[in-house]
């Protein structure tokens, strides 16, 4: 079985290097189709993935808090979950809430940690083997050696089919994060010094702008310090957004963890990149390309909310929903009553999908 | 074949006849300020990188004493004792101001000038059986640039550069923030700077590729070179290659900043992902420039204690070349988030794979080099082994980044700079430790401290273990690099490596106290204090050297 795979990844491998684009094509098919599928219920990977990512049905209970919009009319659903989409103290990786972070925790930590651990005390084990062994005292009259082809054909080789095992998943990774399912929602990410701002295109086109809260103001609304926001960018749960990142400065990059995504804000470009969260929550992340000044007072705060709670908060932020229906499936799993947000509920439908190269600033 | 060891006794009759005095030495200023001694020129570039070092290392004290722990203490009382008092961005500002001049020091400041201009020049030449470098005035002219380059880096930090005082692009000066969003002279003061740095090590490398191509001893084939002659020669290659490259992409961020040109600016049809492109050309290679001269010596110094030759010394110097060529097809390995194609970023992915090999192929034979030896745990050799250990852990990391989709996740984050460092920090600066205890008797005639040595060894490695180990852990929870204050989780492992920093800066007590002490005090050295394992030509000679060695020429057998 080992062998087989060794032979596949070789083969894969090759493909990549001979000719991209036949490689492209058995490397990035297959994620697609899986994950346009089944848009709701969570993918395998996600099983995998030694408890990395919660279910969809278990948490929305314990963290929801249903805040009464107390000071401002645009409602806020979910309060931060300990140990989820942010950062704590424990050794690891923020547990993944996207099929594709799940994917890419498992290539790091059943993959890619292992191998590096296995090297790094091979070598110690040789190193120490060695001062052990042939330290003066105990071998006082050293050899002449200085060649041996075998063992250096082994070095050579062995490393380049740990490599190629590596190469394998890390290039399938790579089209999973590239293939884009059919987006239900298109969010615009705009970088500022040092801000950033959320356009809904689908929604009306309104747009929400996001600064850091203080720490003070952090604290009165049980957000972690440093990465409260007054406007969080919400989305619904189990849709395939799709995000449009672009800067109107100098460049930003917009980072969540828990979704294992990253992608530059570069003025004068339109990045893109997806995501698809079942786990209703908030989600934080920091941008994460130097800036300046006050490059560490950016931070993300994305909030995945159910459809019918998102057809409030683009309500209350003056947009419509006009766009797609939203999976229903979703809704249910959230525990939720369906929101129904029927094409023909809204006169002026917005256009329903924006086109990269029209949208500029 | 690749026996290196010299015929001594040829070229040592031949040095007594000489009456014209191989040591009459010029006067102060002539000699030190006027310089064509390589040796001189070497001792020059030496004293340089320890000043650059100790002021790039504290600045990394500072921002250590910042990130100690969570919020913003030092900062505003930091910012305002070198600006006078200012407001809250600028004081978030000169954080930026001290990650970039941290990164520029270290790397054209420190490590390139102790590696190449310091260790290069005073052992490349002799190694070869040469009397000097092929150009001594160009030699004396590329340390010279160095200075006024220096300076216009420090003077930076003190005019204006946007939102503050100093430069705050970080050292990879990316577009649009080194352009448009700064504002005032610094950061063209900081390119003028590395236009300086930059054209002395290009003048550097064609002395050393014309030296080692030109001025071998007799019997002195490219393929009995000593392995760091062969690092060095590769390094003067990629030098040679890379530095016009980023020459050209600052002097368009030069005109983008000052003439109206758009390179960089998509408004007027350039691109700022273009001049991250030109950077990492340059960039990535730099990474190679500033490691492949430590392989050189953790190599001469592992035979050396081992008493063996070097295992596969071809495999050794063709790996060397190897990496060179790799290390130039890989650069976009940096820019993965920047929104590459799909098929962009799996070729780069393989690419950078591809240099673990040879990187592997090195580290094993050094190991196969020590197996069978009768190892003599003097400084050099603790330092050598913790190098290849540490060098490994570095190593395997980047591994880890060189997936491109791993970096949706680690790009700019702690994990980065916990490889980076692992891998300078702990790779090249061991082996600059290394190469500098195994070449200081020959370099001042002392012998330095044995026990002062060691204690600076394990010290050092705890310290700079204790400081960037967390940072992985830093990086895996995604923690963002270049940032003053950071989410309350991060408080833990931040104050660890505050911690480490400490330890660390003990240890450099230690070592710059064995310095003193050995220069004045030091017990004088003999011409091969390391015995029958130093079998390269420096240890033919005495120690030091006479001002002008091999006035006959060495001959090889």
């Amino acid at each position: 079985m080992k062998v087989k795979t060794m032979l596949t990844a070789a083969g894969l491998v090759v493909l990549a290097w001979t000719g991209m684009a036949s490689a492209q094509v058995p490397a990035t098919t297959p994620p697609v189709a899986t994950a346009a599928a089944n848009p709701a219920g969570a993918p395998p990977q996600v099983a995998a993935s030694a408890g990395a990512a919660p279910s969809a049905s278990a948490s929305p209970a314990a963290t929801s808090v249903s805040a009464p919009a107390v000071k401002a009319p645009i409602p806020e659903f979910y309060a931060p979950t300990p140990g989820i989409g942010q950062p704590t103290d424990r050794i690891g990786l923020q547990p993944q809430v996207t099929s594709n972070g799940a994917y890419a925790a498992w290539f790091h930590d059943g993959l890619l940690l292992p191998i590096i651990t296995v090297i790094s005390l091979l070598v110690l084990a040789l190193l120490l083997w060695v001062t052990v062994r042939y330290n003066r005292r105990a071998n006082a009259s050293p050899s002449r050696t200085s060649h041996n082809t075998t063992i250096e054909i082994i070095w050579t080789v062995a490393p380049v089919l740990v490599l190629l095992a590596i190469a394998v998943p890390s290039i399938k990774l790579l089209a999973r994060q590239y293939s884009t399912p059919k987006p239900d929602l298109t969010v615009k990410v705009i970088g500022h010094q040092w801000y950033w701002s959320y356009q809904y295109p689908d929604n009306g086109d309104f747009e929400v702008v996001s600064n850091i809260l203080t720490p003070e103001q952090d604290k009165a609304k049980g957000e972690p310090r440093q990465l409260g926001v007054d406007a969080r960018m919400v989305v619904p749960a189990g849709a395939i957004v799709k995000v449009i990142t672009t800067s109107d400065d100098v460049i930003h990059s917009f980072a969540v963890p828990a979704f294992w995504i990253k992608m530059d804000a570069v003025p004068g470009r339109l990045n893109e990149t997806w995501f698809k969260v079942d786990r209703p929550g908030v989600y934080y992340g920091q941008c994460s390309e130097l800036c300046g000044a006050r490059h560490g007072y950016m931070p993300i705060a994305v909030e995945v909310v159910r459809p019918d709670q998102f057809a409030q908060w683009v309500k209350a932020n003056g947009g419509t929903m006009g766009g797609k229906p939203k999976p229903a499936e979703v809704a249910a799993n959230a525990g939720a009553a369906p929101a129904s947000p029927t094409p023909s509920a809204t006169g002026a439908a917005p256009a329903a999908s924006v086109s990269p190269a029209t949208a500029t600033n | 074949m690749t026996d290196t060891t010299a015929n001594a006794h040829f070229f040592h009759k031949e040095e007594h006849h000489d009456h014209h005095g191989a040591d009459h030495k010029p006067a102060f200023f002539v000699r030190w300020f006027l310089s064509t001694n390589h040796k001189d020129i070497g001792t020059l570039y030496l004293i340089f990188a320890i000043c650059a070092g100790i002021i790039g290392g504290a600045i990394s004290g500072l921002m250590r004493a910042e990130l100690a722990e969570p919020g913003i203490q030092y900062l505003p009382a930091l910012a305002q004792f070198f600006h006078g008092p200012v407001g809250n961005d600028a004081a978030l500002h000169f954080w930026n101001v001290m990650v970039t001049a941290h990164g520029l020091i270290m790397v054209f400041f420190m490590v390139m000038p102790a590696m190449i201009g310091g260790f290069g020049n005073w052992f490349v030449p002799i190694m070869i059986g040469a009397p000097d470098m092929a150009f001594p005035r160009m030699n004396n002219v590329s340390f010279w640039l160095l200075v006024p380059a220096f300076l216009l880096l420090m003077g930076s930090v003190f005019v204006s550069g946007g939102t503050g005082d100093g430069a705050g692009t970080g050292w990879t000066l990316y577009a649009p923030l080194s352009t448009s969003g700064s504002s005032g002279p610094s950061v063209d003061m900081v390119i003028l700077a590395l236009h300086l740095a930059g054209a002395s090590s290009i003048l550097g490398a064609i002395n050393f590729i014309t030296t080692i191509f030109n001025m071998r001893a007799p019997g002195m084939t490219l393929h009995k070179m000593p392995l760091f002659v062969w690092s060095v020669l590769v390094t003067a290659f990629l030098l040679l290659l890379a530095l016009p490259v980023l020459a050209a992409a600052i002097t368009m961020l030069l005109t983008d900043r000052n003439f109206g040109t758009t390179f960089f600016d998509a408004a007027g049809g350039g691109d700022p992902v273009l001049f991250q492109h030109l950077f990492w050309f340059f960039g990535h290679p730099e990474v190679y420039i500033m490691i492949l001269p430590g392989f050189g010596m953790v190599s001469q110094i592992i035979a050396t204690f081992s008493k063996k030759p070097v295992f596969g010394y071809l495999g050794m110097a063709y790996a060397m070349v190897a990496i060179g060529v790799v290390g130039f097809v890989v650069w976009a390995h940096h820019m993965y988030t920047t929104g590459l194609d799909v098929n962009t970023k799996m070729y780069f992915t393989a690419a950078t794979m591809v240099i673990a090999v040879p990187t592997g192929i090195k580290i094993f034979s050094w190991i196969a080099t020590m197996w069978g030896g009768s190892i003599d745990f003097r400084v050099p050799m603790v330092w050598a082994l913790g190098f290849i250990f540490m060098f490994t852990v570095g190593g395997v990391t980047g591994v880890v980044l060189a997936n491109g989709g791993i970096d949706n996740y680690m790009q700019d984050t702690y994990y980065v700079v916990a490889h980076f460092h692992y891998v300078l920090s702990l790779g090249a600066v061991f082996s600059l430790f290394a190469g500098f205890y195994y070449w200081f008797p020959k370099m001042s005639g002392r012998m330095y401290n044995e026990l002062l040595g060691h204690v600076h060894f394990w010290v050092f490695f705890a310290g700079v273990n204790m400081l960037f180990f967390p940072m992985h852990f830093l990086g895996l929870q995604g923690m963002p690099r270049r940032i003053p204050d950071y989410p309350d989780a991060f408080a833990h492992w931040n104050s660890i490596a505050s911690h480490g920093y400490e330890v660390m800066a003990a240890s450099m007590i230690v070592f710059f106290a064995n310095i003193l002490w050995s220069l004045f005090a030091g017990k004088k050295a003999p011409a091969n204090p390391w015995g029958e394992g130093a079998t390269t030509l420096e240890w033919t000679l005495s120690s030091p050297p006479p001002y002008h060695q091999f006035e006959t020429l060495p001959r090889i057998d």
